[in-house]
């Protein structure tokens, strides 16, 4: 099984004059573990299905190891997929379900037995062979669909929301035993979700898309560090970021805003600002605190609401003018709600967004 | 009648005795039992005594003008012993289940999977489709249906067109059952709206997920779509096995109710009809009325056992 290099150039979906995908380009290298993420309608799931051949191509060209794929049938792209609704073949069993690709290839009997076998191995799924897929769990589906992806042995993955319909713990569960298979396959694999934290723990590379339109590519803490815009630091960290507007000052000495009745003096210079120019000004829960310790003080702000999760303590706040902000202590704080509080920041951990979205560096 | 209530092996000691049971049902559910009336009148009247009455009469000979009389068995053991119509009936029956059927469905599939492939104006198609299974089964169309295969109907104006002799299609022993064939078969549009509800259930990505394994249409179709359509054949080929056991109309019109030529279109219903209201037999009509109903529930019932070999539901 050898990974392959897939490269999007320009490629542009189309239905009707409706235009869902605005010319994206894209490079993933082989073997690399790729997680498009956007919210639902942000087009990646359409992606998707043009790489697997599901969809036609609009505008573009989309290249697999170099060669042109878009009139390439999709059976012939050396593509597996794994469906959000597993798709499995109802009427069939396990080991049907597994053999029906290598059947369709004409591989000789005699070599699809231990390929389903050992797609059934490291999927843990060989006790199941004989079952049909309503006789099995949903994470117990999730497997298989993944075994006839394996069984292939195709030269690219692609999963569509794969843990969508599974529980919680089943979730995490499978999300680790995904992460794994690419380990030991080392194959490329593209991977669809509108779930964050799937795609902080799983990618190599993040590709947070929206309206249609590729708003950030990068590794994970990279994007979640820098974010290239509001967009982007919004939709990455769980609970979101916070954001506060503020007011340009002063740009003098270094600029200085005022967010929410307190002067707060940037890091970042603002070059083509003047005062009395709006900016929003983000911070993550986990990079406030309530003491000097903290950091340089941002506001007092009014506690509405405190949760305890046992590890951490969720606070939701908000300003004096009313705009709610989400703190997350360490640890168990018993804070009433109704109190003022003054909140301290990181002054390296702050973000300062344009009123065009884009981060102020 | 006096009815104890359903807690009453709890209740305590002295307690007052309940309402009886028909009080209480008709305290809580007179009206609406009142409201069913109409249809239990019609349900017990014209439906549960008529198949009692015929029940009854099977053993009797009964000629309307006379009281029946008790025979017994007798009708039975003269229609399996002593009536070559009765084998030819169910012969002719037999032949038209036998082909009618499979080849109403397989057209009526066939088409179904061309109006499921999104083309434009797909519910005026699906009407015009359904058109002669509205008017299949009535007279005026059996009329027609004589009238466009007679000797020197429209199909055989059309046949000499091409410079084809056509026979004569209903007057020819050879033909005539056939003719009802392909009027069944042309009757094919319930069984397509069905098919048609069928195919929109099978989910889109089992297709795709076949498509990006290699498969072709032809593989899809034998080992995709008709497997999870099984359930939907299986209806269709029950219901469509019953009507063709009970169909009676189009016999009757196109042979003049005689079952001719040379009884190569006598119907089980045709006969049945004609030893009823041509001969008066009554006794024995219903003999063959329930024989009919006996054999059409060892067919549905046989169906049924077969289906866990053949049928396969999701759920």
């Amino acid at each position: 099984m050898s990974a392959a290099s897939i490269s999007l150039k320009q490629i542009v979906k189309r239905y009707g004059d409706f235009e869902v995908v605005h010319g994206v380009d894209l490079d993933i290298e082989p073997g690399e573990f790729v997680v498009f993420v956007g919210p639902s309608g942000c087009g990646k799931s359409t992606l998707l299905r043009m790489i697997a051949g599901l969809e036609p191509i609009s505008g573009g060209t989309l290249l697999i190891d170099g060669q042109a794929m878009n009139e390439v049938p999709a059976a012939k792209r050396g593509i597996a997929m794994v469906f959000q609704s597993y798709a499995l073949y109802p009427h069939m069993t396990v080991y049907q379900n597994l053999a029906f690709g290598l059947e369709t290839a004409r591989v000789p009997k005699s070599e699809i037995q231990p390929r389903v076998q050992r797609a059934a191995e490291i999927l843990r799924i060989e006790p199941l062979l004989k079952r049909k897929p309503k006789q099995l769990s949903g994470g117990q589906r999730q497997r298989v669909a993944i075994g006839r992806a394996i069984v292939r042995e195709p030269r690219i993955f692609l999963f569509d929301e794969p843990l969508s319909n599974l529980d919680a713990e089943l979730r995490v569960q499978m999300r680790v035993e995904i992460a794994k298979l690419h380990n030991d396959l080392g194959n490329t694999m593209i991977y669809v979700t509108h779930d964050q934290v799937e795609a902080m723990t799983m990618a190599d590379k993040i590709v947070v898309l929206s309206a249609g339109n590729i708003e950030q590519v990068g590794a994970p803490l990279e994007l979640y560090n820098n974010p290239r815009n509001k967009f982007v630091a919004g939709f990455l960290g769980s609970p979101k970021m916070n954001f506060v507007e503020g007011t340009v000052k002063s740009l003098e000495g270094g600029a200085v805003v005022n967010v929410s009745g307190s002067e707060f003096r940037l890091r970042q210079a603002l070059p083509n600002y003047k005062v009395d120019d709006k900016v929003t000004f983000g911070i993550r829960p986990e990079h406030i605190g309530l003491t000097e310790a903290s950091g340089v003080k941002l506001a007092d702000l009014r506690v509405d609401l405190v949760e305890q999760l046992g590890d951490t303590t969720m606070v939701y706040a908000s300003t004096l003018r009313g705009q709610p902000l989400t703190i997350a202590l360490e640890g168990q704080r018993h804070i009433a709600p109704g109190t003022m509080v003054p909140t301290y920041i990181d002054p390296n951990r702050y973000h300062v967004f344009g009123p065009d979205g884009l981060a102020l560096t | 009648m006096t009815a104890r209530s359903v807690g009453a092996a709890s209740d305590p000691p002295g307690r007052a005795v309940t309402p009886s049971f028909w009080s209480r049902i008709w305290t809580e559910n007179g009206p609406g039992y009142l409201f069913l009336l109409p249809w239990f009148i019609g349900f017990f009247g014209l439906t549960i005594a008529p198949i009692l009455s015929s029940l009854y009469l099977s053993f009797t000979n009964f000629d309307m003008l006379t009281p029946p009389q008790w025979v017994g068995m007798d009708n039975y053991v003269r229609m399996f012993t002593n009536d070559p119509k009765f084998y030819q009936s169910m012969r002719v029956t037999l032949l038209f289940v036998a082909f009618s059927v499979p080849l109403k469905l397989a057209f009526a599939l066939a088409v179904a999977l061309l109006l499921n492939r999104g083309m434009k104006g797909l519910p005026i198609y699906r009407a015009v489709f359904y058109l002669p299974s509205l008017l299949g089964a009535s007279v005026a169309i059996a009329v027609l249906w004589r009238t466009l295969f007679a000797g020197d109907g429209l199909v055989n104006q059309g046949l000499a067109l091409i410079g084809i002799q056509g026979p004569a299609w209903i007057s020819n022993p050879r033909y005539s059952l056939w003719t009802l064939v392909a009027l069944a078969v042309w009757q094919f549009g319930s069984p397509m709206i069905i098919f048609l509800a069928g195919l929109r259930q099978i989910p889109q990505d089992v297709y795709e997920a076949a498509s990006l394994e290699g498969a072709g249409r032809w593989r899809i179709f034998w080992k995709i779509t008709l497997p999870l359509l099984t359930p939907v054949v299986f209806f269709n080929a029950i219901i469509q096995t019953i009507e063709g056991f009970k169909s009676f109309t189009p016999a009757f019109i196109i042979s003049g109710g005689t079952g001719n030529p040379v009884n190569s279109t006598l119907f089980y219903t045709l006969y049945l009809y004609q030893e009823a209201f041509a001969f008066f037999r009554m006794g024995y009509a219903s003999a063959l009325a329930w024989v009919l109903l006996i054999i059409v529930a060892v067919f549905t019932g046989i169906s049924f056992l077969s289906s866990r070999y053949w049928v396969h539901y999701d759920n």
